[in-house]
Parts: C-alpha cells; sequence; structure tokens
C-alpha cells in the first residue's frame, strides 16, 4: 500500500515561498520549482516578475495561437506579456539585478550552507551548464529563497555545514524552504533557525536529515 | 557607401578569419543571427573565439560551429542545452571561460564604450573571484564590502540579430530577442545585422531605435527559422 509522503510537494514548497511576497515587489524567480511560485501569488499582492534574458511585468503562458519564438523567459519558455510589461537589453536588466533593485530572488540550489552559501552551477568533471544570471542574482538581490529538496537522492542533507561544490554566492541566503520545512535568519551574521515544519514532519526527522548547525527551538 | 548586402555570406565577406574573435547575440535560441552563424560555418574559418551567451543547441545555432570544430573557445554564461559542447569541454578538445551573465552583458557593455575594467560583487568568493585583483569599497549603510575587477570585452567581428533595420544601420529589436545584441554591436570592429526586414530610411521613429546606425557597419534582410526551445502553452 502506498503512504503518502510526508512534507510538502514540489508544488505546495512553491506555493509556501509565495507567501513571501510582498505587494509592489519586484521578483525574478529562478528556473524549476521556483517558476511554480508564479502559480501562488498570494490574493491582493500585486508583484512584477522580472525575467533576466530583459523582460519586467512577465504575463501567463501562451495560448497555442499566442506563441512568439521572440518572447521567452530565462527559462527558455514561451511568454506572454502584460499591460506592464517592458522590454530591455541585458546590461539594463542586470543592471536592475547587480543594483539592488530587485526585491526578492527565489532560485533552487544543490546545496545551501549554515552560514548562507549557495552552490547551484556545476559538479567538477560531470556536469557544466553554467551560472547564468545565479551569481548575479545572490550578489545583488536584497532577499534571497533558496528552494530545494531538503535531502538527494541517496537521502543525504543538502543543508550542510560548508557547501562542497563549487559555490554560486557567499553568505547571501537568508530563508531556505525545503520538503521538510521552512528556516530563517535575521542577518548575513545571524544563524538559521527552524520556522516551522511541513505538515506529518517531526523535528527528529528534520534534525537527523539537517547536517547544517541550526537553532531548533 | 551602402551597407546593405544581398546574402549572409555576402555580407560576412572578409571577415571570416582564422583565430578572430566573434560576438554573437542572442538568448538561447532567441535572437540568434541565424545566417550569419551559418555564413561563419560555411566559410571554414577555425580557432574561433566565440563570446555569446549561450552555445546554441546540437545542430543548430553556434552549436553548428562546434560540430565542425570550428571553435577554440567560448565565453559563455550557460551551455547547458548542448551536449556537444559537453563532451568537447570534458574533453579537453574546447577552452572554455564561464563568465556570470550580468557580467558578461556589463563586460561588453564596457569594450564597447571604452572602459576597460569595473569592480563588482558578481562572484566573489567562487571560483570566478580567483586570480583576479580585489578591492574593497563603503556600502550605502557604511560597511566595506569586497569587489572584484573585471575587464571590458571587445570583438574582430559582432554578428547580431535584428527586427527592423535601415540603410544607415539603425536598428530595432522585437521583445526578448534583444538581449546581448545592442550592447555587442557597440564592441565590435565591424558589426554585422541580420534584420526580418530592411525598412526605408526615415520609417523608424528616431525616438524608438534601440541601436544607432554608427553601431552597424553592415546590414542584411534574411530568413530565420526562429526555432522555440521550450514551446509552454496554456490552455486557450
Amino acid at each position: 500500500m502506498a503512504l503518502d509522503k510526508a512534507g510538502w510537494t514540489r508544488d505546495q514548497m512553491a506555493a509556501r515561498a509565495a507567501q513571501e511576497l510582498e505587494d509592489g515587489f519586484y521578483v525574478n524567480l529562478g528556473i524549476g520549482i521556483p517558476t511554480l511560485v508564479a502559480n501562488h501569488i498570494p490574493d491582493g499582492i500585486n508583484v512584477t516578475l522580472q525575467s533576466e534574458n530583459g523582460m519586467l511585468g512577465m504575463g501567463p503562458f501562451p495560448t497555442e495561437d499566442e506563441v512568439d519564438a521572440d518572447l521567452i523567459n530565462a527559462g527558455k519558455q514561451t511568454i506572454t506579456t502584460l499591460p506592464k510589461s517592458s522590454f530591455f537589453d541585458s546590461a539594463t536588466s542586470f543592471a536592475m539585478i547587480r543594483g539592488g533593485h530587485i526585491d526578492l530572488s527565489i532560485l533552487g540550489a544543490m546545496e545551501v550552507s549554515e552560514n548562507g552559501d549557495i552552490a547551484n552551477w556545476m559538479i567538477p568533471g560531470k556536469m557544466v551548464k553554467g551560472m547564468g544570471g545565479a551569481m548575479d542574482l545572490v550578489a545583488g538581490v536584497k532577499r534571497c529563497i533558496a528552494l530545494f529538496d531538503h535531502t538527494n537522492k541517496r537521502g543525504e542533507s543538502k543543508f550542510i555545514k560548508a557547501c562542497t561544490l563549487p559555490l554560486t554566492g557567499q553568505n547571501c541566503i537568508h530563508m531556505v524552504v525545503t520538503d521538510l520545512g521552512v528556516f530563517d535568519r535575521k542577518s548575513g551574521q545571524a544563524r538559521f533557525r527552524l520556522r516551522e515544519l511541513a505538515p506529518g514532519i517531526d523535528l527528529e526527522e528534520v534534525r537527523s536529515k539537517t547536517e547544517a548547525d541550526v537553532i531548533w527551538s | 557607401m551602402s551597407k546593405i548586402y544581398q546574402t549572409a555570406s555576402d555580407a560576412m565577406a572578409g571577415l571570416c578569419k582564422d583565430g578572430v574573435t566573434v560576438m554573437s547575440g542572442g538568448f538561447g535560441l532567441c535572437g540568434i543571427p541565424e545566417n550569419l552563424i551559418a555564413a561563419m560555418r560555411d566559410s571554414g574559418a577555425k580557432d574561433l573565439t566565440v563570446i555569446s551567451n549561450n552555445a546554441g543547441v546540437d545542430g543548430f545555432g553556434l552549436g553548428q560551429l562546434l560540430e565542425t570544430k570550428q571553435v577554440k573557445k567560448m565565453i559563455s554564461s550557460y551551455v547547458g542545452e548542448n551536449k556537444e559542447f559537453e563532451r568537447q569541454y570534458l574533453g579537453g578538445e574546447l577552452e572554455l571561460e564561464f563568465n556570470p551573465q550580468g557580467t558578461l552583458a556589463e563586460r561588453i557593455r564596457a569594450g564597447g564604450a571604452g572602459i576597460p575594467g569595473f569592480y563588482t560583487k558578481t562572484g566573489v568568493g567562487t571560483l570566478i573571484a580567483e586570480g583576479k585583483e580585489h578591492k574593497d569599497f563603503p556600502n550605502s549603510n557604511g560597511d566595506v564590502e569586497t569587489f572584484i575587477l573585471e575587464t571590458g570585452l571587445k570583438a574582430d567581428v559582432t554578428i547580431i540579430k535584428a527586427w527592423k533595420g535601415d540603410a544607415e544601420g539603425n536598428l530595432i529589436f522585437k521583445a526578448t530577442a534583444r538581449n546581448f545584441s545592442p550592447m555587442m554591436a557597440t564592441a565590435g570592429t565591424v558589426t554585422v545585422a541580420e534584420v526580418d526586414e530592411i525598412v526605408p530610411v526615415g520609417s523608424l521613429d528616431p525616438n524608438f531605435i534601440h541601436t544607432p546606425g554608427i553601431f552597424v557597419q553592415r546590414i542584411v534582410q534574411a530568413k530565420c527559422e526562429k526555432r522555440i526551445e521550450q514551446r509552454t502553452v496554456r490552455e486557450g
């Protein structure tokens, strides 16, 4: 008999991260689970999504008739405009990101460390994809949330003492949302604190699956 | 002297020399100069250094130049869509310099504007920072932050794709197909633009020109396939 898996699904993780959105925010969503955050923007909260390939005010996916090869998001998916949309070149786009004009970045991670380092762009000798805009985002955006599965396929913690993979950025993650719970910290000097557990997850399970030294109470 | 050329290969004539540095516009397959890349491939020029955010996909876009082993080195931010690229790189056949996307855009902008270098926070504490000058600056809170020196980039040849252009070389781009092309136009010794449509001089509103003609030396009208990587649709 298959039991329902405890903890959050990818969609529920995205919904939980969406609770961090505030009215008027300019937000950049990374590829993968973070993209799903757009489906869970709370009622009454008006945010503008930035796509780093050159667009503010990203609209929904197009209908078959609306598909335009010249209009894509940073994940190379076809998208649409909204009445408020604007287009710009890559230097202007990264002036928004590097200049501190974007309020929130939600991105995926392979590893996050207890001091807020993140690794998400390469596995030496195995995977060469590149960092794209991720290094700029974590260096320049006011607040960064990492959204990832708490453990890897072998059951090992991905929220760890120190990253083993090449870093994307140092001391830049302010909140961690995984399938098991939410952790956050006040500033770049503070330790992460467990803020909430996903449904069906108890403290002992999260503790046993977390290598990072965090405040549990 | 007219800037208009009749075919992509005419527009690239004399520019495809072994060992040149080429900037190529586009993000993914969006806004890539398909016909000028094909002309570069057909020229057989080799040992190219190619500066482009991505490396195309297998068999299309810059992927064509990788298959024919014409590329010696790529400067890119993301190459995850190209298996042949990964194979050549992991096999040591291809040099690769990863640049964060914003650093790449700014290096090109700087190169085209005569700025030899600039400091940025992007990449501090990562592999990208190794061997680069570090310098501390105070931030708006009065705290000291560390930055790294990045240098401007230039190219012997820039190839870009625009929506509309005129005989003066004035260009406008469509939607997110603009991306790196306006900066690349400024950073090439010779910039060649392929456009969906060449329009009469005077028909583009000067208020809405994205790239002024001074940055464009050659222009050609060409039909693009405009392949889509991730066709994502919702129910109508």
